[in-house]
């Protein structure tokens, strides 16, 4: 083990930190409030009565571990570096989401409050939130952009049908960051009783931090998974980013393991000279929604509207650690277009029998790119967070097919 | 004395009006406010996500935004007030981004050369002073900091530290322009701040009518009124000054004719 002064894991600081990036700029309001939330998460961090409900959700509520797979017929179809895959896709709700839903509404209970709010863009996040508010019977209203409510329907439906209020934001550009807006609007006047489950490893500490625990089980798993399977780590870890929870989740824990390269991949959208949403690559840092990050914004600091094909990447903003484990140069950053993620799609569909959701498509384009170039005994390790029954209608309609 | 300590040094209490800079003729606007009766004038720079105001201010912004407003357009409405009103105390309100994007020195520097007195940043606690506030102490700019009924008596001390021109109590946890609160609440709230500091107190947050400003101004040493004013300069676009100015005429008597029940 390496030691902790030289840990890239000790992460963020007691102001909640990340190098620069992170920290906790929100209205006084709510200051009161996420002091408290932070209390309260050191305090279930040392109860082992915490770990154990969480531990035994993950196991027979979400169906984890989530397999680690060898993607055998991806691999001679790339002709370079094994494939394996993380299945997060196989959790119950279909994605990682769930996994920071669980962590953070018993976070909830613990502190007493009795309604649930929170914000979603493909809707992925708003299922998992509805689905944990069901399972514990609390009241839940997701705030959702108004564009996203037609282009995701069936989510809206999933949602309503778990008891969830969903509500369409119709204020600036209707989607993702307004939609986050509305919920901390709605925060803000109804502290007193309310839990905000931030859907990624964003906002003011110590969010950032705690959907990074939460989600860390994808990695701890696929860790021990990889040395128990065939006794090495793996050569390289991929992806996707919109928010960067699933990638946090699957490379913190191997962050001080040396050896092991990582790449996160960001939504490129039209191209990064065009409309995209790659915060890294293609944005610079500021302040929004409640921490210092990588945004997507003009010379004024004005927010600018990202794009991709994928509705869960296109948020203007980035976790407060990535943008951290960037400026150190620990993890690469790249980017796939929609042209790119939608062949990626495809190509796992037809060699591999899954249906992946149009988010780890992006991971998927960028191993392509990648294996070609490495050995075929190096592995490259990818999270393949979400399925992509969601997808098939967006996947369609850019293929020309009509349902 | 400086411009923000006078207007308040005045055995009254005064009267704070709002107006989102670049949403309709500001210099009209704000001259109108002026010759209203307004004490301080608080101007909200345009960000695109506004997160601590309701729908009116939220408007406001995008509709600036939509004409296309810039940062260097709110300095430039910001320096010509200042050259029409020398004595009026100019307070800018708005987010965190557009004030530290090209660093916080920056800004604080263009408000100095604009003639700016204060700064109130919504997203920049005193736990994240460094981005804004070293810089806006040495050019000699107020930074004014919030106080909500969710600041207990633990944290206030931090909260006044390091702060200057005036408290601004936010009377009801939520955003700008909706709820109001209750009189007796906001009144023990603003002697619970008064004990706790010499600076003067400002009340803001669902403040609409005479009437209600009133009430406030008997405890309070100002009150910030701000979606009501908005909403007329959405209402009337070029005739907005003739409502503005009947509105805060109508304010500012309430305000000044207050009986104070502290001094």
């Amino acid at each position: 083990m390496t030691e902790q002064a030289n840990s890239f894991r000790t992460q963020p600081d007691e102001r909640g930190h990340f190098g620069d990036y992170g920290g906790r700029y929100v209205a006084e309001t709510l200051m009161p409030l996420i002091l408290d939330l932070e209390r309260e998460y050191r305090k279930a961090q040392n109860d082992p009565s915490f770990q154990a409900q969480f531990d035994d959700l993950l196991e027979h509520y979400v169906g984890r571990p989530s397999p680690l797979y060898f993607a055998e017929r991806l691999t001679e179809a790339l002709g370079g570096a094994q494939i394996w895959f993380k299945r997060d896709e196989l959790n119950h709700t279909g994605a990682h989401k769930i996994n920071n839903c669980i962590g953070q509404i018993l976070l909830a209970m613990r502190m007493g409050k009795t309604r649930i709010i929170a914000e979603t863009g493909a809707g992925q996040h708003g299922v998992a939130t509805a689905t944990v508010c069901a399972r514990f019977g609390l009241p839940c209203v997701i705030y959702m952009g108004a564009t996203d409510v037609v282009r995701q329907q069936p989510n809206v439906f999933r949602m309503k049908l778990l008891g969830a209020e969903v509500i369409p934001v119709t204020s600036g550009a209707a989607t993702l960051k307004d939609a986050m807006n509305e919920g901390l609007r709605d925060w803000v006047a109804n502290v007193h009783d309310t839990f905000y489950i931030i859907g990624t490893a964003a906002g003011p500490h110590p969010y950032p931090e705690l959907v990074r625990d939460f989600q860390s089980v994808i990695g701890k798993e696929a860790r021990a998974q990889m040395l128990s399977r065939i006794n090495r780590l793996p050569d390289l870890l991929v992806a996707a980013i919109g928010g960067g929870s699933n990638a946090l989740g699957l490379f913190h824990p191997f962050l001080d393991d040396a050896d092991v390269a990582m790449l996160g991949v960001e939504a490129a959208g039209y191209g990064l000279d065009s409309q995209h949403a790659a915060s890294l690559l293609g944005g610079a840092p500021g302040v929004l929604h409640g921490n210092r990050t990588y945004l997507l914004q003009d010379e004024d600091g004005q927010i600018t509207e990202g794009h991709s094909i994928s509705a869960g990447l296109d948020y203007p903003g980035i976790g407060p650690e990535h943008a951290w484990l960037k400026d150190i140069g620990r993890v690469e950053y790249t980017a796939v277009t929609d042209d790119e993620a939608l062949e990626a799609f495809q190509l796992l569909c037809r060699t591999e029998g899954i249906i992946p959701a149009l988010e780890p498509s992006h991971a998927i384009a960028a191993v392509a790119k990648r294996a070609k170039d490495m050995d075929r005994d190096q592995i490259i390790l990818a999270n393949l967070c979400g399925r992509g029954d969601k997808d098939i209608f967006t996947v369609a309609e850019k293929l020309g097919v009509e349902i | 004395m400086n411009r923000l300590s006078s207007a308040f040094a005045k055995p009254r209490s005064a009267l704070v009006c709002f107006l989102t800079a670049g949403d309709g003729d500001t210099t009209a606007n704000l001259d109108a406010l002026v010759t209203g009766g307004a004490d301080v004038i608080e101007l909200g720079m345009p960000f695109t996500d506004p997160m601590a105001d309701g729908p009116a201010i939220q408007a406001a912004n995008l509709r600036s935004l939509g004409v296309g407003t810039t940062t260097a357009d709110v300095f430039r409405i910001a320096a010509a007030f200042r050259e029409r009103h020398p004595q009026v105390p100019l307070v800018l309100m708005g987010y965190a981004n557009p004030m530290v994007r090209r660093g916080p020195e920056w800004f604080a520097a263009e408000c100095a050369r604009a003639g700016v007195d204060g700064v109130i940043c919504v997203d920049i606690p005193p736990e994240e002073d460094d981005a804004l506030g070293p810089a806006l102490r040495a050019k000699g700019i107020a930074p004014i900091r919030l106080a909500t009924p969710t600041t207990d008596a633990k944290r206030l001390p931090q909260v006044l530290e390091g702060s200057a021109g005036f408290l601004y109590y936010v009377s009801v946890a939520g955003i700008t322009g909706k709820q109001q609160a209750a009189t007796a609440s906001i009144a023990e709230a603003v002697a619970r701040l008064k004990a706790a500091t010499d600076l003067p107190v400002a009340v803001g947050f669902g403040v609409r009518k005479p009437e209600q400003a009133a009430e406030i101004a008997k405890h309070a040493d100002g009150v910030v009124v701000g979606s009501a004013l908005v909403e007329l300069v959405c209402e009337h676009g070029a005739d907005a000054p003739r409502h503005l100015r009947a509105l805060t005429e109508s304010l500012a008597k309430a305000v000044h004719s207050a009986e104070r029940l502290r001094a």
